[in-house]
């Protein structure tokens, strides 16, 4: 990126600037608000908006909202995780065979599963300087065939005698999945905006090479990053096991490309240096309740993918003329 | 190789395969052949009796075609240090097409030859006319290649369920799937298909300019713009070409199975392809392509599949031993290059 000062001073392309910035950053936003205007608009209060329809699409993408966070810190860095999807199902699998010993366990083991993987993702990354892209694809191919190993090729069930299933219970009116994921965004933006973690974050994802000279830690930051990423997919891959009752090897298909669309329609650039927890939330919501809102319109499910395929077009590229727009105004 | 007509522009931009050592830089896929040809070896001397039969030598032959046509697509692509995440996508699509052309009661396509060869034409162009989107978003709007190709990825399969209804169409047309299911001189017509694919791409990179642009694309794309190289109408044709052959590619998988399933055809291919061009020795960072390595590391993958799978060792042993191969792959190609 581009950062000239700007030495004429011109007003008025400084706060076409300012528009054009704040569009890129908060876009999903507006279009996330206009989205539940539009569904209360058409179907009332008892429909899209309703409590009910709500609290429902929340508890299901409390999943997505979890990997996505992972997934904005590690584009961050300007590298990328593929493994997610792989690396929730081999956790789910885990968390079903470790059910019967309670909550805790299963928890604990899926989690340290993840960030075993991460730890080896962000070791072949950092150690090696192999690309992010085909490490990531290598752990994805490999976390989904240990899945199927430990799993025996079928579904592992979860324990329905012990307390596991408490992991999706309803606290306040919401799964305690959603809370958890609640937690893990104040967490996740503490740690990216008020940490030195955040910072080595940021400028390592600016220019590796200048925060490698300028000694920050790059090949510990870059191990944390992707452990932190494998381990949210961990968590996820528990949640996955206590909402649907299994340990299915063979779900969660295609869920680390989501998870990328999610945050890039929030915002963040997958150039990386900058990036922000709270847009790839609504990036998530905004993918998560359009696909929600066309359930109410009775569209052939199959239609599904080609809108969200359409939408994750359309914001791509109005963020790449908006980017542009503004690096040329610096350069000018 | 020097191609002593190819134009200052490419020479500048790869000077050192221009010259006396060609083959520099091409170290992994040497050693990848090596490894390839242990694997047979292992094959014939402990597994012979289930390996050295005609059967299963058209099975691998079968099964590695497809997943060859597309990974020679994806080479290309990934030379200009691009990547193509859409190929499975797109197999679904030709595949859910061609279909409805040869199962169609509409008069002109029930004549001889013109329905079958408008089944074969017609979705392998639309699947172009998508490799072309892929290379406009790249070219038009400078999006990174995973994104760009991501949307279609994400679409795709959707356009594809969309036009089959999300229906299984079975159809048995023998006329039709040779390209899935004929022989010629005994050997399965697809590998015979895979050849020429194989052959045309690796003359086409090493003797043409459109291979040093290629090339030049993807060691640096500024200075190849400045030399005069075309950057944008050759990406844009890489990914066409990428579309094209995913089309074939699923074409083909329709044929073998007598079944079109909009939710199956294609599925995980872009991770094969990619595997398949990583172990080769084509570098990920473009500028470095080798066609027959990509060949190579396609048959690696299957067979560490088909011997793992006739020792007795199950599909997902398989998934963990191809992961481990292309990180070895990799690595190796780490080491090569400074």
């Amino acid at each position: 990126m581009v950062t000239t000062t700007d030495v004429r001073g011109d007003r008025q392309a400084r706060s076409w600037d300012w528009v054009g910035s704040r569009l890129q950053q908060q876009g999903a936003l507006l279009a996330l608000v206009a989205l539940l205007a539009l569904g209360w608009a058409r179907y009332g209060d008892d429909g899209f908006v309703s409590s009910y329809n709500l609290v429902s699409a929340l508890r299901y993408n409390a999943m997505f909202a979890l990997i996505a966070l992972g997934m904005t810190f590690v584009l961050i860095t300007g590298g990328i995780d593929l493994s997610v999807g792989g690396v929730a199902v081999l956790a789910s699998v885990v968390a079903a065979e470790l059910s019967p010993a309670g909550l805790w366990p299963g928890v604990t083991g899926a989690i340290l599963v993840g960030v075993a993987v991460g730890l080896v993702n962000g070791g072949l990354v950092a150690g090696f300087g192999i690309q992010p892209f085909i490490v990531t694809l290598a752990t994805l191919l490999a976390a989904r065939g240990l899945a199927l190993i430990l799993a025996g090729n079928e579904a592992a069930p979860v324990d329905f005698e012990s307390n596991f299933l408490q992991l999706d219970r309803i606290v306040g009116g919401v799964s305690l999945a959603v809370i958890i994921a609640a937690i893990a965004y104040v967490a996740g933006s503490i740690l990216l905006n008020l940490t030195r973690f955040g910072r080595h974050l940021l400028a390592l994802g600016g220019n590796e090479e200048a925060a490698r000279l300028a000694g920050l830690p790059v090949a510990r930051t870059l191990v944390a990053v992707y452990a932190l990423s494998g381990g949210l997919a961990g968590l996820t891959g528990a949640i996955l096991a206590a909402q649907t009752f299994t340990g299915n090897p063979n779900e969660a298909v295609g869920w680390e490309l989501s998870a990328i669309a999610a945050v890039v329609v929030g915002g963040t650039l997958l150039t990386g240096g900058v990036g922000s927890v709270w847009t790839t939330l609504v990036g998530v919501l905004l993918l998560g309740l359009i696909i929600n809102l066309l359930g109410f319109e009775n569209l052939d499910p199959y239609w599904q993918n080609v809108i969200r395929g359409g939408f994750l077009l359309v914001v791509v590229v109005l963020q790449r003329r908006l980017t542009e727009r503004r690096g040329s105004r610096r350069i000018a | 190789m020097a191609n002593s007509g190819s134009t200052a522009a490419a020479r500048t931009a790869a000077p050192s395969r221009t010259s006396w050592r060609p083959r520099a830089g091409y170290a992994q896929t040497l050693g990848a052949g090596a490894f390839l040809a242990l694997l047979i070896l292992y094959n014939a001397l402990f597994n012979g009796d289930v390996f050295l039969n005609t059967q299963s030598l058209r099975l691998n032959l079968t099964q590695v075609a497809p997943i060859v046509i597309v990974a020679v697509g994806m080479t290309l692509v990934v030379a200009t240090g691009g990547i193509d995440l859409s190929v499975g996508s797109v197999m679904a699509i030709a595949g859910a097409i061609a279909p409805l052309i040869f199962l169609s009661d509409a008069s002109l396509l029930t004549l001889p030859f013109v329905g079958g060869a408008l089944a074969y034409a017609v979705p392998v162009l639309i699947a172009g006319l998508f490799g072309l989107f892929n290379g406009w978003l790249v070219t038009a709007f400078r999006l990174q290649p995973i994104i760009a190709t991501l949307v279609l990825f994400v679409a795709g399969r959707g356009v594809a369920q969309v036009i089959t209804d999300g229906r299984l169409q079975s159809f048995r047309e023998p006329d039709w799937q040779f390209i899935g299911l004929g022989r010629v001189f005994g050997v399965p017509f697809q590998a015979i298909l895979m050849l020429c694919v194989v052959g045309v791409a690796a003359w086409g990179m090493r003797s043409t300019t459109f291979g040093r642009y290629v090339l030049a694309i993807g060691g640096n794309a500024a200075a190849a713009r400045l030399a005069g190289v075309p950057v944008g109408r050759v990406t844009a044709a890489v990914y066409a070409i990428s579309g094209l052959l995913a089309g074939l590619a699923g074409l083909i998988v329709i044929a073998i199975n007598s079944s079109s399933d909009a939710n199956q055809v294609g599925l995980n291919m872009e991770l094969d392809a990619i595997a398949a061009v990583a172990v080769g020795g084509t570098s990920l960072m473009g500028g470095r392509a080798t066609v027959v390595g990509t060949l190579i590391g396609a048959l690696i993958i299957q067979l560490i599949r088909f011997t793992l799978l006739t020792q007795g060792v199950g599909d997902a042993v398989a998934r963990v031993v191809t992961a481990a191969a292309i990180v070895v792959g990799v690595l190796v190609q780490r080491r090569r290059t400074p």
